[in-house]
């Protein structure tokens, strides 16, 4: 199955880990895949973008505007910045939780309250989740990545036992537990 | 067995499989995970040098020495070792000798987007630049070979796309290269001139050779598609012209430096329309012409940043890309991490109106706003060297005003020589060392003032106020950089003294000591909502409402927010 995937957040957030994970879950699928990340400076709270690419066969490991089948935002600011990625039957699941970029904190401009209005006006697929809420109710603010990948996996209609295992082969052993009570939180939002 | 691997993983690997055994870097990215990955793996000496020239003559050492070694570095890091490269091409190698090399296309994490292939051309080196993480892997085993085999360093050019993506990576057998035994040879090693004269012959002579490799090994391919256009196109642009122009004909060049003039003309000959796509600087153009071969290229394709998919076809096709549509939204640059000790030197410096020359770390992030507290950044150990300048250009009294600021790692890449330099010649200027006991921006790398090694090993960290002392540096602070009134009046009577002041802010950098401290919050009866607070730039304040909020999720205590409000409304232990 061919999936163009955006991965968009704020540094820190655990994005790299989701591109691993995703790009663990392409080769366990026998299918070839790249993962294009960001590292160094823009880590530092900077704008933060991961592509996944799998296919039978991939080229570019950059995804073309209009070609993302689905874009993972961890903020919903982050999800409308790339939105000109996403293909016209794409799905978004994003946080709702904002994160305020530094000029909005110092009180020069506002957080605006449209944000989640034109996502809606650009995508007709969009699932927007109570990321934080149930991150700690899996046990740790540090699950939210793994919360929205559940709830993408569902959404998108990936397999769940191999996106699992992907999972429990990229975090350390002793989150494993955490991280599959925060993925079953996410993926069971979709129904 | 399938491996999914980041191209600087897949590199290391391949490295390792092909038999390295000494590998010596300075980090820098996009290139630091090749020489971490290497430390991982185990089995390979792999060490972090004071900086890119050192790194550069352990590995010629090693490689004189009988050994396959590697040295790696990103673009700028080769400016520093480049002296290295060009004569090591001279006297070649004895176990293979390899440069890797990391480019930055879009700069993203870089100070400038110079292309490593013309220092090949310049040094008269071969360079290989893999597509993909598969090739990444099996060109540091050809590199290996082709050294060896033509007795001249190679290099690899990576660039950040090809670095930081992952792909499937199927590996291949050990190699089998032993340690050659070590042969004195004076007239190959010893570069002065008689014994140089003849060599630069024997460089011309094994570079030829190195054509002959090339092809040999099928470096270069081509892909047979459609006679009407043809693409000439190397690394990470090759995958763009696959999406782009599926239809089309690929010269996929492996070399890009020396290009094979044969095959470029039986290609360019079988095509009706030929292109040459290369970002950055016309590196195969330029080859091409000289052969009679006159390509679209740069004026068909941009000279500034990273290509796409996208850009690359539309480019072709003489269209303009479709403009963003999405232009409105606050960027989010980059900042100081909340705790951050730098913030507390960079508001000394902000208070007392400092002109300041920074240097290369995260803190040259202290130059964005609202900080806006360093002046210049240009390269590695630049701040002392260019404080001492400006006072010369604008007279003695400047030092009263200015101040150099460089990281610890920094200081022992190459500020070392710049502090020798400026106390042997008399300056009065101050130099104040951010020591957060890491090299932070590249991901937390020991250095020489840190006490670890790569391999792990606890070793007698060089403390950098001795340093400082035994070079002539007269007046000598030690203060911790969130303890403000503290900062500030040290870096004010460091200024004012005669002579050269080292003022040493250290603190621990914040993503290292993990330590808990007391959260602070704001009383919001008491804040008057007047932002000094927010001079600082802390991720962690907010202002909403009026009044100014801390994130308890963020806060890690540091206490600097507490010095710079003027009415007390920020109290500790929450």
């Amino acid at each position: 199955m061919k999936l163009n995937v955006l991965i968009s957040g704020v540094g820190g957030q655990g994005i790299l880990l989701c591109g691993k994970i995703l790009g663990s879950y392409a080769l366990k699928m026998g299918l070839d895949v790249k993962v294009s990340e960001v590292h160094g400076m823009a880590q530092r709270g900077g704008c933060v973008v991961t592509h996944v690419r799998m296919d039978e066969k991939v080229y570019s490991p950059l995804i073309k505007r209009g070609e993302a089948d689905a874009i993972l935002a961890f903020e919903p600011m982050e999800a409308l910045r790339y939105i000109d990625y996403i293909a016209k039957d794409g799905a978004i699941v994003t946080a709702a939780d904002k994160v305020l970029p530094i000029s909005v904190a110092m009180g020069n401009g506002e957080y605006a309250k449209d944000i989640l209005d034109r996502v809606n006006s650009r995508c007709s697929r969009v699932l927007v989740v109570d990321g934080a809420k149930l991150a700690k109710e899996a046990g740790s603010l540090m699950t939210l990545n793994i919360v929205l990948l559940g709830a993408f996996t569902a959404m998108v209609g990936l397999d769940r036992s191999a996106m699992e295992a992907a999972i429990a082969e990229s975090v350390k052993p002793q989150f494993v537990e955490m991280n599959r009570v925060a993925f079953g939180l996410g993926y069971d939002l979709v129904k | 067995m399938s491996l999914i691997l980041l191209g600087n993983e897949a590199l290391a690997q391949g490295a390792k499989d092909a038999g390295v055994k000494v590998v010596s870097s300075y980090p820098g990215t996009p290139s630091t995970e090749i020489t971490e990955t290497i430390a991982a793996l185990g089995g390979v000496y792999a060490e972090w040098a004071a900086n890119e020239k050192v790194a550069a003559e352990v590995a010629m050492g090693a490689a004189v020495g009988g050994a396959r070694a590697m040295c790696c570095m990103k673009h700028v890091g080769l400016n520093v070792a480049s002296e290295v490269l060009f004569t090591g091409a001279y006297t070649g190698i004895n176990g293979g000798l390899v440069f890797v090399v990391a480019d930055d296309p879009g700069m993203h994490s870089s100070q400038n987007e110079q292309d490593t292939r013309f220092y090949a051309m310049s040094a008269h080196v071969p360079i290989l630049e893999p597509s993909s993480a598969q090739e990444a892997y099996d060109f540091i085993r050809l590199a290996f070979e082709m050294s060896e085999s033509c007795d001249i360093p190679v290099i690899i050019r990576m660039t950040t796309r090809i670095a930081h993506t992952r792909g499937i990576v199927v590996p291949r057998e050990m190699a089998d290269a032993p340690v050659k035994p070590y042969v004195k040879a004076p007239q190959k090693y010893v570069m002065m001139p008689n014994n140089a004269r003849p060599r630069k012959y024997t460089l011309m002579a094994n570079l030829k050779k190195v054509l002959e490799f090339a092809k040999e090994n099928g470096i270069n391919r081509v892909e047979k598609g459609s006679d009407n256009t043809g693409f000439i196109c190397a690394g990470g642009v090759y995958q763009y012209v696959k999406e782009a122009a599926p239809e089309g004909s690929i010269y996929k060049v492996g070399m890009p430096y020396p290009m094979q003039c044969d095959e470029a003309k039986a290609f360019a000959d079988s095509v009706a329309d030929l292109y040459v796509v290369e970002e950055l600087e016309p590196v195969m153009e330029l080859q091409l012409n000289s052969f009679g071969i006159f390509p679209k290229g740069q004026d068909t394709f941009s000279k500034f940043g990273e290509y796409t998919a996208e850009s690359v076809a539309c480019a072709i096709q003489g269209e303009a890309m479709a403009a963003d549509t999405i232009t409105d939204l606050p960027g989010r640059p980059p900042v100081l991490c909340p705790g951050c000790p730098h913030r507390g030197a960079f508001t000394a410096i902000k208070r007392l109106k400092l002109n300041a020359f920074g240097d290369i770390g995260c803190y040259t992030l202290g130059a964005n706003p609202p900080l806006s507290a360093m002046d210049s950044t240009v390269c590695m150990g630049a701040s002392i060297g260019m404080t001492h300048g400006a006072a010369l250009a604008q007279g003695e009294e400047f030092n009263k005003h200015a101040v150099a600021v460089i990281g610890d790692s920094t200081f022992f890449h190459s500020g070392l020589d710049g502090l020798a330099s400026v106390c042997y010649n008399q300056s009065n200027i101050t130099v104040l060392v951010l020591d957060n006991g890491t090299t932070g921006m590249t991901g937390h790398q020991d250095n020489p003032s840190t006490g670890m090694t790569l391999g792990g090993n606890a070793v007698a960290p060089i403390a950098i106020e001795d340093v400082a002392k035994a070079v002539g540096a007269k007046n000598i602070y030690i203060v911790d950089p969130l303890d403000l009134p503290k900062m500030q009046a040290t870096l004010k009577e460091a200024v004012e003294a005669d002579g050269v002041s080292v003022v040493i802010a250290r603190h621990k950098c914040v993503l290292i000591d993990r330590s808990k401290k007391p959260m602070y919050e704001v009383d919001q009866q008491k804040c008057i909502g007047c932002g000094m607070c927010l001079q600082s730039g802390c991720p962690a304040m907010r202002k909403e409402n009026g009044k100014v909020n801390i994130d308890p999720s963020m806060c890690r205590g540091c206490n600097l927010c507490v010095h710079l409000c003027p009415v007390g409304a920020i109290k500790g232990g929450c």
